[in-house]
């Protein structure tokens, strides 16, 4: 019952991961008693369980996500929004008025346009039913303002850290306010122009060097030198 | 061009391009070559360019076409007007119109269609240049886009063409052999889980020449696997180097 290759090793589709007393995790499967990748990733042994961390992958939507998504289409009761997702998500308009929907003296398009960002939970999904959202929730919502940026979503948890240590970090440094939709969808706010750029510079680097260690002082530093360059080009 | 060669093999066992019986055409391959698809790949064997592109899981369209418990996989092998010698009409022939059909059930198995159901992929494949054993190549390229679009799959999937050209079993034919030969045996496979996904005959074989034929065609098929998992790896090079 060997495990045939060393955590955090390159792993393709169809690689043999292990063999015997093994349970499928993340992106493996099971075929007889052996286990295979199925995506292209970094294998990691946890205990019995083998995981492939997929360094290419999409969003799944699942129930409680907080994502970040695009108006398409304003229907009759409601709008189709994309997620970034092999689903379109709809937001039915009672979520957005918070009472019952009167087609009659209600105009959707006013509330919400096609093209418009917004911040959303997602209420309720399953393979057989595209996914609901909700935006009855503080910081849920039309977007105003601020920056949109994309990653990759497998590189999301990343930037939040531990516990979320990187992006309160980033938001510290820089006084951003940063949403950071699961779906891969990055929301900057910032007082200032130059604030926001620097945020999502930080949220650049950490997508480029997320598999490296000690990435979050070497984020710090960065943030760090570049406040105080600002610093010193007030003072001039 | 056009003068029939007498003999494909020469004496001393050396196909019209220098190979042995035994040997494959060059090959080169390329992972992520279309930033705008959310995966791509583009193979060279031996003069066959060939680039494939995927898109999705995404909503399907037409809308009637989805599944409610399966994602429907969908395939477009199209030759290019300038990939062959005389003009080729960029409207889908006969022979095209199959090829997509076989291509896709060839990658299909690999695939688990059952994870995203009533959406689409769409596979493209673009033939640039053609020399014989293309829908190989296809195959070969398609399954390396897949991985690329981070789909999930049980394996690569590699395909290999064995076939025979005047007395002799050999591997890989390109477009005169294919044309003149006796036999063309195209085999697709999948290595890990030692699966045919895809075996086609052209010609005539006896029950011997057949087995031959097949397994020549299965060790080519594994020397292309490794070049394959290679390909995919060198565009994440950048994460094992860091990873020390």
């Amino acid at each position: 019952m060997p495990a045939f290759f060393e955590n955090k090793q390159i792993v393709t589709p169809g690689d043999l991961l292990a063999e015997g007393e093994y349970v499928a995790g993340e992106n493996s499967y099971l075929e007889g008693s052996k286990i295979f990748a199925q995506r292209i990733g970094l294998v990691e042994y946890d205990n019995k369980r083998v995981n492939v961390v997929a360094l290419k992958s999409f969003y799944v939507p699942r129930t409680g996500d907080v994502v970040i998504g695009t108006i398409v289409e304003v229907g009759f009761t409601g709008w189709t929004v994309d997620i970034n997702a092999p689903y379109p998500a709809l937001l039915r308009a009672s979520e957005v008025l918070n009472r019952p929907f009167k087609p009659q003296q209600d105009d959707l398009p006013k509330l919400l346009d096609v093209g418009d960002l917004i911040v959303a939970k997602i209420d309720a999904y399953d393979r057989t039913h595209d996914p609901q959202l909700a935006v009855n929730e503080p910081g849920l919502g039309k977007i105003t303002r601020g920056q949109i940026m994309k990653v990759t979503p497998t590189k999301i948890p990343r930037i939040i850290g531990r516990k979320g240590s990187m992006v309160s970090m980033i938001k510290q440094e820089t006084g951003c306010n940063v949403i950071l939709g699961l779906n891969g969808i990055v929301l900057v706010t910032g007082k200032t122009l130059e604030d926001e750029q620097l945020a999502s510079m930080a949220i650049r680097k950490i997508e480029d060097e997320s598999h490296t260690s000690g990435l979050t002082d070497r984020i710090t530093q960065m943030l760090k030198n570049a406040k105080g360059k600002k610093e010193e080009k007030k003072d001039e | 061009m056009n003068d029939k060669p007498e003999k494909l093999i020469d004496k001393k066992g050396l196909r019209l391009d220098g190979r042995r019986f035994d040997e494959l055409r060059p090959l080169k391959l390329e992972v992520g070559t279309l930033p705008n698809a959310d995966g791509s790949a583009y193979i060279e064997h031996g003069k066959n360019k060939i680039l494939a592109a995927v898109y999705g899981p995404r909503e399907a369209h037409p809308k009637h076409m989805a599944l409610q418990d399966r994602t429907v996989l969908k395939c477009r092998y199209h030759m290019a007007p300038f990939s062959v010698q005389e003009r080729k009409s960029p409207a889908p022939s006969r022979r095209e119109v199959e090829l997509s059909k076989v291509v896709r059930e060839s990658f299909e198995p690999a695939v688990f269609v059952e994870y995203y159901p009533r959406t689409m992929i769409d596979v493209f494949i673009e033939v640039l240049q053609a020399d014989g054993g293309t829908r190989c190549a296809s195959i070969t390229a398609a399954s390396l886009a897949l991985a690329d679009a981070g789909i999930p799959m049980r394996d690569l999937i590699v395909a290999c063409a064995a076939g025979k050209v005047d007395d002799t079993i050999v591997l890989d034919l390109d477009d005169t052999e294919d044309k003149l030969g006796v036999a063309d045996v195209p085999v697709a496979y999948m290595p890990s889980l030692n699966a045919v996904t895809l075996l086609q005959m052209d010609g005539k074989l006896s029950h011997d020449e057949f087995e031959t034929a097949v397994n020549l065609a299965l060790d080519g098929c594994k020397t292309i696997y490794a070049m394959q998992k290679e390909a995919l790896k060198s565009k994440y090079a950048n994460v094992e180097e860091s990873e020390d």
